[in-house]
């Protein structure tokens, strides 16, 4: 197998590496590269930090390793290889009436990603997390592959879950599908005035999807408005979605500049009447609207863009609101601001979730937004929330003490698995995650 | 009418990428190469993709034994029946130049092999009066050129057949589509220096399924690789052979 050495990025672009990267293009090619050494694996590299990063190292990419293996509708347990994307799944499934119980804002994610980020969805104070769905997964080590699941070996699957591809190359997974009725969404937008109004819509949807977008420029009175859209499954036709449209080379920095933005926000506010509306979607639209736009994020131009995602607890609320003040008092926003109500679930050591809000907003590499992006990092840990490893790129080891509280057990399994240290990524490093050593 | 595709070296990225567009179709596959295991694999993601049945056959080019059953087993597939070649293999000039019997061996695999395949199934589909066959050739076969001229050789043998294959089955109704990829992102360029203007898996089989669509006789794909190679064989030879492209 041929380690091809190249320059890539995370979705952000702001990081980057160099590396050597092996792409095995069938399992036994997968065995092959391994050889006698652990090499840590990625996916679509949709992580927006360095969770995917090697630099100076070797990794490989799992894109092409990508079957669906068995398909049970008995149980709804669909076998897959791990460099299947979400949305192949979505696709393939939903006609027959059957969907990835989570799925991530990106339906490039691979089954791989949403296992090592432990990912959540729209629904996740419903459903809970990925890894809560995931019946076993096949874990590759130089001496072979080892089934893991929840029950037969439930240290190595809290490791794994959300462990940032530190337990060993995920090679495959079963995990449980969940019943749709078909594949188009009957969606409801709402505008909502203000920060207030939009907790208590949040605490108070009882839809099976819900998700908020905030307007992160605006300021005063109407700190905290935007649309909330409540999804449900259904069945019947709607137009097939058009062809994705590709960003063709990085914008220049006005593109995303603070007056053009405020004024794409409230275009985009308005765009929702004021009494709301419910529409029918494909389910793609609802799921992945990001999608439709290949490389969107050469929107930022060259030098890239972060963003911010941190959760805090309920009662936490008022130190969220605090944060969002001053990313609006900044001016440093761009359009793509989320804020969702999320629930407790989650399966691994270091999974994201817990009770609360999470807010997500991107903006671009600058100096202003890195130490903006910084103080909120200290400020969200100080609510007793935290930030999540599938955005970040800027925190230090300092920033994100207690975030974690499960972190030495992570790291027992994590030191078992791989004493060497060998699938340590730039994030895993940057944080120390694994220990100063 | 039910639809069926037999497909040589189906192991192939182009290929696999080929066989879940005509999944997504709902047309049988008979996935049909070395790898048994991996076959297997893959003809389970066609079949939860939508495809109809889908089967692992075992072909190696190099054996002619293996020929007879496949075409058994395809014809025991009712309706319309394709082919599709995606077999070939590539050895580096410098390794033929140290072992030139590795000649024999690329011959088989790009040309001689799947075109006896080819040439049994023929009949049968004259027979069935429908169809198409689709075999992948290779820019490299437009010209022979300092880096792999014995590849090249057997591209372009490869289709010169199909020209001639083309012309035969065209009179009972059963088409035949050459297709010359340029850089394809494949483990067969994979880490290769030099690559350029690379191109998916995914867009080069459906770049192959709109031309067998619109009957076209031969496509390159991405399309540019007609001008390049244009030029590339305009190029008089006087010139040519002095230069490392
Ligand atoms: C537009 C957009 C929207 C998003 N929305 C959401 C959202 O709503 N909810 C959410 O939770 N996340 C969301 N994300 C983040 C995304 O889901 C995660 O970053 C996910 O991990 C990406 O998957 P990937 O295949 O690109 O993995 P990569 O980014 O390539 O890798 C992520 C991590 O997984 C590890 N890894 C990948 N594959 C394997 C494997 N086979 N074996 C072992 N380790 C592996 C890598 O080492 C790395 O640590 C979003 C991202 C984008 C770009
Ligand atoms: N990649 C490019 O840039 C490019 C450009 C132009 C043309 N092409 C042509 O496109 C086709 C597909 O190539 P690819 O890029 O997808 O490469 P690939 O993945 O290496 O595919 C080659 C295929 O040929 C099969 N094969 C080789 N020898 C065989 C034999 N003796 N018997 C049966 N099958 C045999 C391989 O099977 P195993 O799995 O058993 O090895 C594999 O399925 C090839 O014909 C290639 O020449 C490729």
């Amino acid at each position: 197998m041929s380690w091809k050495r190249t320059e890539y990025a995370g979705w952000g672009r702001a990081l980057r590496a160099t590396a050597e990267i092996a792409r095995p293009e069938r399992l036994r090619a997968l065995h092959g590269t391994m050889g006698d050494a652990l090499v840590p694996a990625m996916g679509m590299r949709r992580s927006y930090g360095d969770a995917a990063l090697v630099d100076g190292g070797r990794v490989i990419d799992m894109t092409r390793l990508d079957r669906m293996i068995g398909f049970d509708p008995a149980t709804g347990i669909l076998e897959v290889e791990a460099g299947v994307r979400i949305g192949e799944i979505a696709a393939a499934f939903a006609p027959r009436g059957w969907l990835p119980a989570v799925m991530p804002g990106t339906g490039f994610a691979t089954v791989g990603g949403c296992i090592a980020q432990d990912v959540h969805g729209k629904n996740h104070h419903h459903a809970g997390s990925f890894c809560q769905h995931v019946v076993s997964l096949r874990l590759a080590t130089p001496t072979g592959e080892n089934e893991v699941t929840p029950e037969g070996s439930p240290d190595l699957f809290r490791a794994t879950a959300g462990g940032l591809g530190q337990t060993g190359v995920i090679v495959s997974a079963r995990m449980k599908l969940a019943r749709c009725p078909g594949d188009v969404m009957v969606v409801t937008e709402r505008r909502i005035a203000d920060w207030d109004e939009f907790l208590a819509r949040l605490d108070g949807s009882r839809a099976t999807y819900t998700v908020g977008w905030i307007d992160a420029t605006a300021t005063g009175a109407k700190l905290g408005r935007g649309i909330l859209e409540e999804g449900e499954t259904g069945s019947g036709l709607v137009p097939r979605r058009r062809r994705a449209a590709r960003v063709p080379m990085d914008a220049p920095r006005i593109a995303l500049s603070s007056p053009v933005v405020r004024a794409f926000n409230a275009a985009y506010f308005r765009r929702v009447p004021a009494s709301g509306r419910t529409v029918v979607r494909p389910i793609d639209d609802f799921f992945f609207p990001l999608d439709r736009i290949h490389d969107w994020n050469r929107l930022y131009g060259k030098s890239g863009f972060h963003q911010f995602q941190c959760v805090v607890p309920v009662g936490a609320a008022d130190a969220l609101r605090a944060m969002l003040e001053r990313i609006a008092r900044s001016g440093l926003a761009s359009p793509l601001a989320v804020l969702k109500r999320m629930g407790a679930g989650r399966a691994g050591y270091l999974s994201f979730p817990m009770e609360g809000y999470t807010l997500a907003v991107d903006m671009p590499n600058t100096e202003a937004a890195r130490s903006l992006i910084r103080e909120l990092i200290v400020q969200a840990r100080d609510a007793g929330g935290r930030i999540y490893f599938a955005k970040d790129s800027l925190a230090r080891a300092e920033d994100i003490t207690g975030m974690y509280p499960e972190l030495d057990d992570w790291r027992v399994v994590v030191g078992r698995q791989d004493p060497q240290g060998r699938l340590i990524t730039d994030l895993v490093r940057r944080l120390q995650l694994r220990g100063t050593a | 009418m039910n639809s069926t595709w037999i497909i040589l070296g189906a192991t192939s990225s182009m290929a696999r990428a080929f066989a879940r567009a005509v999944a997504i179709e709902g047309a049988g596959i008979l996935l049909a190469g070395r790898d048994m295991e991996e076959l297997s694999r893959l003809a389970s993601d066609c079949q939860l993709r939508g495809a109809r049945i889908a089967t692992a056959l075992h072909f190696d080019a190099r054996d002619p034994e293996t020929f007879g059953p496949l075409i058994a087993r395809a014809c025991q597939e009712e309706g319309e029946l394709n082919a599709a070649v995606f077999a070939g293999s590539m050895p580096s000039q410098t390794e033929i130049d140290s072992d030139p019997s590795l000649i024999d061996g690329v011959m088989a695999d790009n040309h001689t092999g799947p075109a006896r395949v080819l040439h049994m199934l023929a009949p049968r589909m004259e027979s069935r009066g429908c169809g198409a066959i689709v075999g992948v050739g290779s820019v490299a076969g437009d010209r022979g050129r300092l880096n792999n001229y014995v590849y090249g050789a057997a591209k372009a043998a490869f289709a010169t057949y199909l020209s001639g294959l083309r012309n035969r089955l065209a009179r009972s109704g059963v088409h035949v589509v050459t297709v010359k990829p340029g850089f394809v992102d494949t483990a067969m360029t994979w880490g290769l220096p030099g690559m350029f203007l690379v191109a998916s898996p995914e867009a080069v089989a459906q770049d192959i399924l709109r031309a067998v669509r619109k009957r076209r006789n031969v496509i390159y794909t991405p399309f540019f690789w007609r001008w390049i190679m244009l030029i590339i064989r305009t190029i008089p030879e006087p010139i040519f052979k002095k230069l490392k492209i």
